[in-house]
């Protein structure tokens, strides 16, 4: 019962107890913050706006994105995952989720940012219905702790519209 | 050594009932653990509740060895969400994040695009030949929840199989051997 063995056993499975238990501690700690992010998009420019060879449509924009994200970290935030995407209905497709940028917040300094950037991933419709389409621009976050839970959330921004004819 | 040689000469002087009984008690640890295992299967939702992370597609937010708690419902799958598939033909799941989401009208059928966050570019060249999305029936469930480091025994374990046998070896005889 005092043997190296045991007492070595008991102190392994006393310390990975109270290292789970400052986890899960850690990540409730999370909860009690109450978040008040702002941000703003702009399209500035549709660079262009063609239909594939293949039949889908495809659009290329510049956008001017800025956001304080400052309010969403805590100590135990490792970094917040932030994404722009283009959301929009068709008559085939309830909806349409595209995203056009992305980026990675490490920490609270850089969490105030305002970027100048052309859509990075590919902005396709499944099939051709884009011209003079409504959508929203949604500004997504995902907040990737130190230990424990990840929690996301979203501002909606609507009143963008698609030109009506190619260019 | 002489540790080995005690445990040895102790499974020497026990009677069969002792034996028996020793038996009885690892099976009965086997049990419980696999009870534990399939009761989490059942209340996450997913079949595997818990992920290794293996390679470094998503830095720096997961890096090789961290574990993802997975949970799997009903809900629609929606952009950012980060997701394990497995593609067919490849036994190992993948742990990405969704940047693309087209969702029917009628049937709600979602075709679904991912990208690891570190990758320059989406997961189209890791999908199966001539696949283009994901769809929900190879989604094994989204990530919740994250604890850095612990999955580095898994990964020890994996790579050398070696440490494997050894940790199984000495556990069994350490359980046998014990007078309780």
């Amino acid at each position: 019962m005092h043997s190296f063995a045991y007492r070595a056993n008991a102190l392994l499975t006393f310390s990975l107890t109270v290292l789970a238990l400052m986890c899960a501690m850690a990540s409730v700690s999370d909860n009690f913050n109450s978040p008040s992010p702002t941000s703003q998009v702009q399209v500035l420019n549709i660079n262009w706006f063609q239909k594939k060879p293949d039949g889908d449509d495809e659009v290329s924009l510049t956008l001017n994105v800025s956001a304080n994200l400052q309010s969403l970290f805590t100590w135990n935030t490792k970094q917040v995952f932030v994404f722009l995407a283009a959301e929009y209905e068709t008559p085939k497709n309830a909806l349409n989720q595209v995203s056009l940028w992305d980026g990675i917040i490490p920490s609270k300094e850089y969490a105030v940012f305002g970027i100048h950037t052309n859509s990075k991933y590919r902005f396709i419709d499944q099939g051709s219905n884009l011209r003079g389409k409504d959508f929203n621009l949604t500004l997504h976050w995902h907040v990737m702790p130190k230990t424990g839970k990840m929690s996301a959330d979203k501002i909606v921004m609507t009143g963008f519209k698609l030109p009506d004819v190619y260019r | 050594m002489g540790w080995v040689g005690d445990q040895i000469d102790s499974l020497r002087s026990m009677n069969v009932r002792q034996l028996l009984t020793q038996t009885i008690s690892l099976g009965m640890i086997i049990t419980s653990a696999l009870i534990i295992w399939k009761v989490q299967q059942c209340v996450t939702g997913s079949e595997s509740p818990v992920v290794v992370v293996l390679s470094e597609s998503m830095e720096p937010g997961f890096q090789r060895g961290d574990i993802l708690f997975l949970r799997m419902s009903k809900d629609p799958i929606r952009s950012g969400e980060i997701v394990v598939f497995n593609i067919d033909g490849r036994e190992i799941p993948i742990v990405h994040r969704v940047i693309k989401v087209h969702e029917r009208q009628d049937t709600g059928e979602v075709d679904v695009l991912t990208k690891g966050d570190n990758n320059p570019g989406d997961d189209r060249l890791l999908y199966a030949r001539g696949q283009l999305w994901l769809h929900r029936q190879h989604i094994m469930g989204r990530a919740v929840g994250f604890l850095p480091y612990v999955g580095w025994v898994t990964i020890l374990m994996t790579e050398k199989p070696i440490i494997k046998y050894v940790l199984i070896g000495s556990l069994g005889l350490l359980m046998i051997a014990s007078k309780e």
